[in-house]
């Protein structure tokens, strides 16, 4: 335990100096002593709720996933059936769909039932409305050390974006162009976890929810996270977040990389690292372009 | 829960495994102090029990020795060293703004921690073991908090009410104590909210009420800890050798919505999202009152990682959701019962009476067991 647990401190750019040190144990026994699941709550302990997610996926999700967005899955048995596995994606989109299409692929097509747990900014913590429901379906806020409780611990399946704000922001003109993937702190994440990376590519989304322009003026006055133009938003107002345009969805998750070669103990092999994550990022770009390149239409597939 | 010998693994510090004895618990006063009290009696090991407070005890204790004493570190020091006490426990912090008034427990939790501290410092000290209860807000509630803090954690930001600046300084004195003298164990318990049904704190006060008040646009996630499961953590701190740090927080982390429907209300969304603690400030007049450290735990929640407790060698008797549960007993319970049990007062002729007299037959007890013939 001790090991895990003084990696996981150092991740959250703390030091574990505190006056006793917990008594060394191997992995199972963090698992072991894992709260146990009561039967009786429908609300898991990071606050996802069975109830509100379920009646989401039955109602929205499910029309945009079969009939707004039409989406096709390829490669859904890239998707290890146990352990942790970190999914790694682009992402687009002021108000992003591919999170909740990723999330219910994995719903419709894994032959295993396994939540998704999406990793996401701090920001909506603070912001009303979206506090309360944002971890009601699945979301849970992006801090390394929650990060590695689900992939390690609770063995999980998590979805990270690891542009993050940088690829939410871009404007239709950089659309399919990656940005940098943060400093590669997901491939630590998922290297002390001991998980696998499964790449994510999506394409849509970016036509789903075009952004022109961003005020950034705008953003500063509103305190909002960004304040994007997009076709609907801000002229149907807040409502215009959730306007999708029907653009045609393909998802694809390639194959599995091992993060087992890294080496962790006692410092991250930071070479390796960011090389894992420019290969992550390589192979979702070329992924990505080949997926565009073989749509002849944006709407139909 | 098992306490047979304190063979905790050695963690590498200078402290050597130690056999609570004589024990000073400080606070005695306190409902902590009171129930550990109570329970170190039941325990034949435990030769000796000193309790000392400002305040009179609010318990009816059997064998505990109450000493009227403030926080003087030279009489708490006195005290130690003439009663030979091996092991101490500080209960006394004040983790609850509307219990206290803010310079009071100031007073209490910074200057108090370090008289006692002081007291126990002496390099020919008899005390091996110091077990302190701190509290969660030591962590505090943010935004960019994980979702369980581990005991490694340091908080993301500088606290920002005065009950959280005196937990994090108290604590501070604490490490500080442990670096000047090794050779003592101690052992910090960070207690979540706690739920009971002698408790009376902004949490349950908030609970207690018809429809239970909410910020608007927040559900944040609460956990709790039943108090017979603090006590009983206290009391595996004094018979086990674990220094360090422990969480001590119950299983289970629940949405306030969820602990609103388990105890059978209704939230009322009424507490704005934005200057909450501005619109608290009349409420509290009103007789509503909202402490300045529950604001953000209403806005943001908190969880705690309480497996390191677990690891060693500790069993909570309640999950979150139980502990709930029960406090929903004794919402109903308590308009049927309240004011029918005799309050217990503490005289003190009558104690030293109890105890002390030569008429008073102390020996039926030793009678009762076998003699060793």
């Amino acid at each position: 335990m001790a090991a895990e647990r003084t990696s996981l401190a150092g991740t959250s750019g703390t030091e574990p100096t505190e006056g006793g040190r917990s008594p060394a144990a191997p992995a199972e026994r963090t698992r072991e002593l894992l709260p146990a699941i009561e039967p009786e709550r429908t609300i898991t302990d990071w606050g996802r709720s069975e109830r509100i997610e379920g009646l989401l996926d039955r109602t929205l999700v499910d029309f945009l996933f079969r009939y707004w967005f039409r989406c096709e899955v390829e490669g859904i048995e890239n998707v290890p059936a146990e352990g942790g596995v970190l999914l790694v994606s682009n992402h687009s989109g002021a108000l992003p769909p591919d999170a909740a299409v990723i999330a219910k692929a994995i719903r419709e097509e894994h032959s295993g039932t396994r939540p998704l747990h999406i990793t996401v900014e701090h920001f909506f913590k603070g912001y009303p409305g979206f506090s309360a429901l944002i971890p009601k379906i699945g979301c849970v806020p992006a801090h390394p050390a929650n990060v590695h409780r689900l992939l390690h611990d609770e063995r999980q399946l998590v979805l990270v974006f690891p542009e993050g704000r940088k690829g939410t922001e871009k404007t239709y003109n950089h659309r399919y162009q990656l940005r940098r993937f943060g400093r590669g702190g997901f491939v630590e994440a998922a290297a002390r976890a001991e998980a696998k990376i499964v790449p994510v590519c999506v394409v849509g989304a970016e036509e789903a929810m075009p952004v022109f322009a961003q005020l950034n003026f705008v953003k500063r006055l509103t305190g909002l996270l960004y304040f994007p133009i997009t076709p609907t938003f801000p002229w149907l107002g807040p409502l215009g977040m959730f306007t999708y345009l029907p653009a045609k969805f393909r998802i694809r998750f390639l194959e599995p990389i091992d993060t087992a070669s890294l080496t962790m103990e006692p410092a991250p092999d930071t070479a390796m690292v960011q090389t894992v994550a420019q290969e992550v990022r390589a192979r979702i770009q070329e992924n990505l372009d080949e997926m565009v390149a073989s749509r002849e239409s944006v709407w139909f597939g | 829960m098992s306490v047979s010998e304190a063979t905790a693994a050695s963690t590498g510090e200078g402290a050597a495994a130690h056999r609570a004895k004589r024990v000073l618990v400080t606070g005695l006063s306190t409902y902590w102090g009171g129930r550990l009290a109570e329970a170190l009696e039941s325990r034949p090991e435990i030769e000796a029990i000193i309790g000392v407070d400002s305040s009179e005890p609010t318990r009816e204790l059997e064998r505990t020795e109450f000493v009227k004493v403030g926080n003087q570190h030279a009489v708490i020091e006195k005290i130690v060293r003439a009663a030979e006490l091996d092991t101490v426990v500080d209960t006394r912090l004040v983790v609850d703004s509307m219990t206290t008034a803010p310079r009071l427990a100031h007073e209490n939790n910074v200057i108090g921690t370090m008289n006692i501290l002081a007291g126990c410092t002496g390099a020919d000290s008899p005390v091996r073991k110091l077990v302190f209860k701190s509290s969660a807000h030591y962590y505090g509630c943010e935004q960019d908090d994980p979702g369980f803090f581990t005991e490694e954690m340091r908080r993301p930001h500088q606290p920002r009410t005065a009950i959280e600046r005196d937990v994090v300084e108290a604590e501070e004195s604490m490490s500080e104590f442990v670096q000047r003298r090794p050779d003592v164990a101690v052992t910090v318990l960070r207690c979540t909210n706690v739920l009971g049904s002698d408790m009376r704190t902004s949490f349950t006060r908030m609970l207690a009420l018809p429809l239970v008040p909410m910020i608007l646009g927040f559900d944040p996630r609460c956990e709790f800890v039943h108090d017979d499961d603090v006590v009983q953590a206290l009391e595996h701190a004094v018979f086990k050798h674990m220094p360090g740090t422990y969480n001590v927080a119950a299983d289970g982390v629940l949405a306030l919505s969820e602990v609103i429907g388990l105890l059978g209300k209704r939230p009322i969304p009424i507490l704005p999202p934005w200057g909450t603690g501005a619109f608290a400030a009349p409420l509290r007049r009103l007789g509503f009152r909202i402490p300045d450290e529950m604001v953000n735990q209403l806005r943001f929640g908190r969880g705690l990682d309480n497996r390191k407790l677990k690891a060693a060698g500790f069993r909570y008797g309640y999950t979150s959701r139980e502990a709930v549960l029960k406090l929903g007993e004794h919402l109903r319970l308590d308009p049927v019962i309240r004011g029918h049990e005799p309050a217990y007062t503490y005289e003190r002729e009558v104690e030293e009476f109890l105890r002390w007299s030569p008429h008073v037959r102390r020996e039926r007890r030793e009678m009762d067991e076998p003699l060793g013939l």
